[in-house]
């Protein structure tokens, strides 16, 4: 019986590594759902949430004040970085916008390692979150069962937000036909602006699970938990939200798993892009992913 | 009755060609005006001008004497202009009910009462209230076209063929209800190649050949002109 509380340990870390992919992924899938664009800048979002809050809290604002300025922060670069690298390339050729989502990467990644001197910063611990607690007999962190009930609890107003919203109904319609949502009178702008609103939103509430999570912050901490992010949105079928928080849950119990056997433990990353390799293969579209019959 | 649309001295470059070369193009309110013409004539880009998809290189559109010239498509939208694009352009992902709900995207008042006169004009439709609109026949997503301009409450509306891709049975059907929405008191700004449709329909036409107008005057008459009836309606002498 020893097993079954170590494996139920295991599935529960598992679930929340996947629910921080979850949270990260669903920007990806959006933005892509929506523009067509794999925003590369999206796991560097993520990272510089991560140091607002610590330049918040050393500058000695308290946490309940800290953490909704680093989720308006966030929220706030994310927009800034559409209309000042992405809106401009509206109607350039794709591989334009996407060069220009690597660059912002690059630029966010250098302006935290000069600023914090590439140096690992601790992250802030937030009380409560980080106490002991125990269910089913199985020890753990306060923020181990908070952050898929956190996650779970988003994506559902997530996607009633989606399905039952003029502004979400407005999401749905630019995602497949921009010039006739026009000619509705959506304003593509808007609508775009409030996708990077909704992505960078979740980034920022994802690292600070993340980061309270692993403890510490780098300028490039953006570039792995990013990057199985947007593993577990192709996964899921890039554009669908449902699809990328099922892919991230997959990833996250599986790379946790793999994680706690040492003889396999070194190649958890590789399983994470043997998997992508396999589902580009076998299925180009992903579990949910929309048929690619584009329209005539 | 006066001018409710204005297009004066319109100039188009499109793809890098002058598709419309200084036409002018009056709309009398409460009529139906078509604009007939080949293939390429720059007719989808005069509708796509006027309603601020396409920015026109020269011109002057005035709506019930206010101008609209390169005004972003939202603002035309709420100035009463709505444009049923070519090929239906229906939100295959969104249900019928949606798609009508979207198209009164601008207002912020109670939209029940249009959504009831939408399933009046077309029963089929609130038949098929909770499908998704990409399972509709072709027929059907251009009455859910339709409906869903019809949803902006537009004093003025432009159809852009309407008719294409659709059997001849289909085809009177929509004619008809072109007629029935007139009668209410909508304005219609139609472009066809079924001119034939078109014409009958019409209270005045223009002829558009490559960018230009060569020839206007009411339906009946150009039904009656012989150049047209070679040109357009595929009679002989």
């Amino acid at each position: 019986m020893q097993n079954l509380s170590y494996y139920l340990q295991l599935l529960l870390s598992g679930v929340t590594v996947g629910s921080l992919y979850a949270l990260i992924a669903i920007g990806y899938t959006m933005v892509y759902g929506i523009l067509r664009l794999i925003n590369f800048a999206h796991g560097d979002i993520f990272m510089m949430a991560g140091f607002f809050m610590i330049y918040i809290v050393s500058s000695g604002i308290p946490m309940y004040i800290s953490i909704p300025l680093v989720l308006i922060l966030t929220v706030v670069l994310g927009v800034v970085i559409e209309r000042v690298a992405y809106k401009p390339l509206r109607n350039a050729p794709r591989m334009s916008i996407m060069i220009s989502a690597i660059g912002v990467s690059y630029l966010l990644q250098n302006f935290a390692t000069y600023f914090t001197g590439g140096l690992a910063k601790p992250y802030p611990t937030i009380p409560f979150i980080s106490n002991g607690i125990t269910v089913f007999g199985v020890s753990t962190k306060v923020i181990t069962i908070i952050t898929p009930i956190l996650t779970i609890l988003l994506v559902i107003a997530l996607v009633i937000l989606i399905k039952r919203t003029k502004i979400g109904m407005g999401m749905r319609a630019v995602s497949k036909d921009f010039e006739t949502s026009q000619l509705m009178g959506i304003k593509i702008n808007s609508v775009i602006s409030m996708t990077f609103i909704i992505g960078s939103f979740l980034a920022a509430v994802g690292s600070i699970l993340y980061f309270s999570y692993y403890e510490q912050v780098t300028p490039t901490i953006g570039a792995m938990p990013g990057l199985k992010a947007f593993v577990a949105a192709v996964f899921g079928g890039i554009g669908s939200i449902p699809g990328a928080v099922i892919g991230a849950y997959i990833i996250g119990v599986c790379e946790t798993f793999i994680k706690s056997n040492s003889d396999y433990s070194i190649f958890s990353n590789a399983f994470t892009f043997a998997l992508l390799i396999i589902i580009l293969v076998l299925k180009p579209n992903g579990l949910f992913g929309e048929k690619l019959s584009e329209k005539v | 009755m006066s001018d409710i649309l204005k297009i004066e001295n319109l100039v188009v470059n499109y793809g890098g060609i002058e598709a419309v070369k200084n036409i002018s193009i009056h709309v009398e309110e409460g009529k139906i005006v078509t604009l007939i013409g080949a293939n390429g004539a720059g007719k989808s880009t005069t509708l796509r001008t006027v309603a601020g998809i396409v920015k026109p290189k020269r011109a002057k559109i005035t709506f019930q004497g206010k101008d609209i010239t390169g005004k972003q498509p939202d603002y035309i939208v709420s100035q009463g202009i709505t444009l049923v694009p070519e090929g239906r352009r229906v939100f295959p992902n969104l249900t019928v009910l949606e798609n009508l709900k979207i198209g009164a995207y601008l207002r912020k008042d109670n939209i029940q009462r249009d959504i009831d006169h939408v399933y009046e004009l077309f029963p089929r439709l609130k038949e098929r209230s909770w499908q998704l609109a990409g399972t509709l026949s072709g027929g059907e997503q251009q009455m859910l076209a339709v409906g869903r301009a019809l949803m902006s409450r537009p004093k003025l509306i432009m159809m852009d063929e309407p008719s294409l891709g659709l059997a001849p049975i289909v085809v009177q059907g929509i004619f008809d209800i072109i007629r029935t929405i007139n009668k209410e008191g909508i304005t219609v700004l139609l472009i066809e190649q079924n001119a034939n449709m078109a014409l009958k329909a019409a209270d005045w036409a223009y002829v558009l050949e490559t960018g230009t107008i060569t020839k206007q005057g009411t339906g009946q008459d150009l039904l009656a002109d012989e150049s047209i009836k070679e040109a357009y309606l595929g009679k002989t002498k």
